[in-house]
């Protein structure tokens, strides 16, 4: 077994080295080709020319019931229909991350449009006509769709992403007694990953044996999931997910889609494919919950924070214990003695809050970053000081030292770069025409996480590597860096390594989530790569440290053997593990990161343009800087789409999710997004991961929209506490001589 | 989708006796029959017909074939040229893809982006008369705050109608029973009142051939579209406006409003309250009086009324800042 616990920061390794020369570069993608050139199979293009069944998802058409029965013969009698199916067992939603099991809809619906019968049949066009053909009785209970009369009635529970509270001192009467008291609430809206591949499965039973392909992040807890969704053991599920379009925390837990096909392809006696419509996607997976956020700061009256609390409502569905974890960055971002960190539930009967993109950051920055921009105008202190003097030389929480930490060197880059000290210095006093120009900046912090994962690296005789590992790659870049990894630890020109993923027959991966994937997977690699180099040593007859791995020759002394040589015809299969240890206790671990925002604000409209955004970063090692810019570009739009326009919306009244599609879900087009400017900062993190490296996937979106939003502040002199900042919320705010400028 | 029978019409006189719904290029038509708020039983495909003409008229304007895209018309340039307003009209509209396969008779008869429409299982009077109305009372940022009934707070989603609606453009039809008639476009649309599923004036098997436009508008062409993205989103309020000056005086003026209503919405009153008058700041600020005063909000749309007045405002003194 070679396993590596992270107990000890990491010394100097072969990626430090750099031999091979690969590690950190801007390579291409591994699978770019096959994916540009349609030809690497999503979940729903599998099995091409069997004889196969589809499935369509037949919605509870109502807020929230008891489901009284299901008519399902006018769609049995439908020419082409194979199968209905129904029953207690049937999926509410998606399951929840890492949970074992998905909730049931038990004779109940618990969302508007929730899943209640599947329709299989001899073609998609016929499921999903005959899906309109099953009548759902049902008798409608009251629901609680909106959290804003229920504030107050939250509940702390110990199944979120974080402990429910966090706290230090007495915060209580550290506030009371501040020379300076913030007290301000944000709130933010519900959002949806909105995935561009919609959750989609394909199942066939071959006896008692199922496989499933379909869309998912973290393929272990998957195939349990999906395993107790249709009532079998795991070890007879075999879950394929090689190629993933954007998951952003929709696809931690299964979608719905995945019992559904399995149930249906059972009972129609083929396989099923079931292809989730946007609709569907909208209203039957799972969204990130809307948040109010209380933040309190209190200071010195010379601008240093003594206390910091930040405290959140949030709903769920019933049954459902995982909350926006909004406060994430609170505990140990900015400096103060006294803490107070809480967030509640708010039971609320709307589809199922769970994980997405950053889950915490992306919604607690909104909130906690425009404080702080509050905080510095009032104290008459610029934003980039105001940050550094309150900038903690330790974890203030638990008091435990940073793993690294390269926020002021990320806010005092960004500023230089971005011409900060260029801003207008009074809100809405530059003026373009019609337009009204600010800036503003924000900082980043994504709290890092490595999890167990482990790969088989296999060389063959011919001296070529794959790397085999259930792992998955939702088109961050997976393939490629583990590609990487292996070519510049073994020493091997990249097209000599191949890679392997998403296959639950291979060895048991993290998975993709919380931007734990490539240090995690990753530093499974580089462990099962130290085994393989331990065995040409061995076969050498030197010490490993000994040996210099190059272009797939061993050097040592000066002997230079090809790696084939050494096989002499053997096939090499080494398992490597790697597993979280003391380093995660004895320090804080996180990435760092700054926003600068240049925004236009239509002074007639209210409209804004975001003219520039500058990202700079620090997440330990980068492995490729061009996937890793990538995922901050992917960061800095989610950011746009959060600052100005996207918005879940549901009608409080009935529960239904109303803007269920992308036309009118807005999510950022090319025009709204200006050239970006990403900067990625050297760091080596030598206690997150033996890559010395840290995640980097959700880093970006924290804090960004918050940047935009303290820019619309500076242009417009308006602070809008309520995301998205759109028009209507600008408008009173905006001058009143409409046209003078025109 | 409800299976339904598809036949193709050979020529423009027997596409009405097809009777069938008339599909071309489907952009909205297919979306709706998918989640079954369409059930039409029998399509009739109009897509071979030779309507994808732009000729020139004998009183100087051009007659634009019912089958003419978007992407064309918009690109034409006797309609860059002298319908400048249609043009930007146009390019404000949809997403490129969809401006290659909507076409002008298709655009005119786009229904309403409701969200409470699109959901089969909310009430909705337009899609299932005396149904009632999910919108009142919901999720109506979207929605007109002009011309509304008790039935109906809908708007109409089209840029290029509220041009065509500034130009006093002619919509050309052929009847089923082979019958032509000219429909003014300012006399083609219905406000909802108590029959919210009935938009327009055509009668079954009507087919839209043509949409002919008067001789071009001189003074200033502006479309301006104000929405919650940048591109491919519907107005939330959209002035189309043609702005003649003589002697630091408003001559001419026309104004067409998108966003805002039913129909692409125009009031002669705002036009003649500027008709000979100098521009200025109070002059724009009547004409918005007089626009928006039988203006009604429904809660999530009430700023649409200080928007439209801001935005008119804004137009109005650009397009007359030469003078």
């Amino acid at each position: 077994m070679n396993e590596h616990v992270m107990n000890q920061p990491i010394g100097e390794t072969r990626l430090d080295r750099n031999t091979q020369g690969v590690i950190g570069k801007g390579v291409d993608r591994y699978e770019g080709k096959l994916k540009v050139s349609g030809k690497a199979p999503y979940a729903y293009e599998h099995l091409i020319g069997e004889k196969v069944a589809y499935g369509f998802v037949v919605p509870g058409p109502v807020g929230r019931a008891k489901v009284r029965s299901i008519d399902t013969s006018r769609a049995m009698a439908e020419p082409g229909v194979l199968a209905v199916v129904t029953g207690d067992g049937l999926p509410r939603s998606s399951a929840q991350p890492m949970s074992p099991a998905g909730q049931t809809m038990d004779g109940e619906i618990f969302h508007y449009n929730q899943p209640v019968a599947l329709v299989v049949a001899e073609s998609f066009e016929i499921a999903r006509h005959a899906s309109h053909l099953v009548k759902v009785d049902y008798e409608e209970i009251e629901g609680r769709y909106e959290i804003e009369s229920r504030r107050g009635t939250g509940r702390a529970t110990d199944a979120g992403p974080m402990a429910a509270d966090t706290k230090r001192g007495d915060f209580e009467k550290a506030f009371a007694a501040a020379e300076v008291q913030f007290d301000q609430t944000y709130r933010t809206p519900s959002y949806h990953s909105a995935a561009m591949e919609p959750h989609t499965s394909v199942a066939k039973w071959d006896g008692d044996q199922l496989t499933v392909w379909s869309s998912c992040q973290l393929l272990e807890t998957n195939v349990q999931q999906i395993a107790s969704g249709v009532g079998v053991d795991v070890s007879k599920v075999r879950l394929l997910s090689p190629y993933i379009g954007g998951g952003f925390g929709s696809k931690l837990g299964i979608g719905p889609d995945a019992v559904l096909a399995a149930l249906g392809a059972r009972e129609a006696g083929r396989p099923v494919k079931l292809a989730l419509t946007r609709q569907n996607v909208f209203q039957t997976t799972s969204r990130r919950g809307e948040t109010i956020q209380r933040v309190r700061i209190g200071a010195t009256k010379d601008g240093k924070i003594t206390c910091f609390a930040h405290e959140t409502e949030t709903p769920n569905s019933e049954g459902e214990g995982f909350f926006e974890p909004s406060g994430i960055s609170s505990v140990f971002l900015y400096a103060g003695a006294d803490r107070l960190v809480t967030h509640r539930v708010i039971t609320s009967d709307v589809l199922m809050c769970s994980a997405v993109r950053a889950p915490g950051e992306a919604t607690g920055m909104l909130a906690t970053e425009s404080a702080l921009d509050e905080l510095a105008v009032r104290f008459g202190i610029d934003p980039v000081e105001f940050r550094r003097m309150n900038e903690p030389d330790k974890d203030p929480q638990q008091d435990v030292p940073f793993s690294s930490r390269k926020l002021l060197e990320c806010i005092e880059t960004g500023a230089k770069r971005f011409g900060w000290a260029d801003r207008p210095k009074t809100p809405g006093s530059r003026r373009e025409g019609e337009w009204l120009i600010g800036y503003g900046m924000a900082s980043a912090s994504r709290a890092n996480s490595l999890m167990q994962s482990s790969a088989e690296i296999e060389m063959t005789p011919d001296g070529r590597a794959t790397v085999k590992t259930a792992m998955t790659d939702i088109g961050t870049g997976t393939y490629t860096i583990l590609q990487q990894i292996a070519a510049e630890m073994l020493g091997m020109p990249l097209d000599q390594v191949d890679v392997l993923l998403g296959d639950t027959s291979l060895p048991s991966s993290s998975g993709s989530g919380g931007s734990w994937g490539a240090n995690s997977a990753g530093s499974s690699v580089y462990v099962a790569a130290e085994a393989v180099i331990e065995e040409f040593a061995k076969r050498l007859g030197v010490e490993a440290d000994a040996l210099t791995l190059k272009d797939g020759h061993a050097i040592s002394g000066n002997r230079q053997i090809p790696f084939s040589e050494i096989l002499n015809g053997d096939t090499i299969r080494v398992v490597g593990t790697i597993k979280p240890g003391d380093t995660s206790d004895k320090t804080n671990q996180a990435s760092y990161g700054a926003h600068y925002a240049e925004v236009a604000v239509n002074a007639t409209t209210g409209e804004t343009r975001v003219r520039r955004l500058l990202t700079v970063g620090a997440a330990g090692r980068i492995l490729n800087e061009k996937t890793a810019t990538s995922q901050c570009y992917g960061g800095q739009i989610w950011g746009i789409g959060y600052a100005l326009e996207e918005d879940l919306v549901v009608d409080a009244r009935n529960g239904l999710i109303v803007n269920h599609d992308l036309a009118e879900y807005h999510v950022p087009v090319h025009a709204d997004v200006p050239k970006l400017d990403v900067v990625l900062l050297e760091e080596r993190d030598r206690h997150a991961s033996p890559l010395a490296g840290k995640g980097i996937g959700e880093l970006a979106i924290a804090g960004v929209g918050a940047a935009i939003n303290n820019a619309i502040y500076n242009a417009t002199g308006a602070r809008i506490r309520e995301y998205p900042v759109t028009m209507d919320k600008l408008l009173p705010h905006l001058p009143e001589d409409v046209g003078a400028a025109a | 989708m409800r299976p339904f029978e598809y036949s193709r019409a050979g020529n423009v006189s027997e596409a009405g006796a097809l009777a069938g719904r008339f599909i071309a290029g489907g952009t909205n038509l297919l979306d709706l029959m998918k989640l079954e708020v369409e059930t039409p039983e029998k399509l009739v495909d109009i897509t071979r017909l030779p309507l994808r003409e732009i000729e020139e008229t004998v009183d100087g304007g051009l007659r634009i074939g019912a089958l003419v895209t978007n992407s064309d018309l918009a690109a034409e340039p006797r309609i860059r040229r002298d319908y400048e307003v249609l043009s930007r009209a146009l390019l404000a509209g949809a997403s490129g893809q969809l401006r290659n396969k909507a076409t002008t008779g298709g655009n005119l008869l786009q229904r309403t982006r409701c969200s409470y429409f699109y959901e089969t299982s909310q009430p909705c009077n337009k899609r299932e008369p005396g149904s009632g109305c999910g919108a009142i009372g919901g999720f109506n940022r979207i929605h007109a705050i002009l011309g509304t009934s008790e039935k109906c707070i809908a708007t109409h989603p089209s840029d290029m109608a509220v041009a065509m609606r500034l130009l006093d453009a002619v919509v050309e039809t052929l009847k089923a029973d082979g019958s032509s008639r000219e429909i003014p476009v300012g006399e083609f649309y219905r406000l909802p009142g108590e029959t919210p599923q009935i938009e327009s004036v055509l009668d079954q098997g009507e087919l839209i051939t043509a949409v002919r436009l008067p001789k071009p508008l001189q003074g200033e062409h502006r479309y301006r579209k104000v929405r919650d993205r940048a591109s491919y989103a519907f107005a939330l309020v959209s002035v189309a406006a043609v702005v003649r000056m003589d002697g630091g005086r408003i001559a001419e003026a026309r104004l067409a409003f998108g966003g805002l209503a039913h129909m692409p919405w125009r009031d002669a009153a705002v036009e003649a309250a500027l008709i000979g008058q100098a521009p200025s700041m109070a002059l724009f600020d009547k004409a918005a009086d007089i626009l928006l005063a039988e203006a009604k909000g429904q809660g999530e749309n009430d700023f649409k009324i200080p928007l439209a007045r801001r935005t008119l405002k804004a137009v109005l003194a650009d397009a007359t800042k030469g003078a």
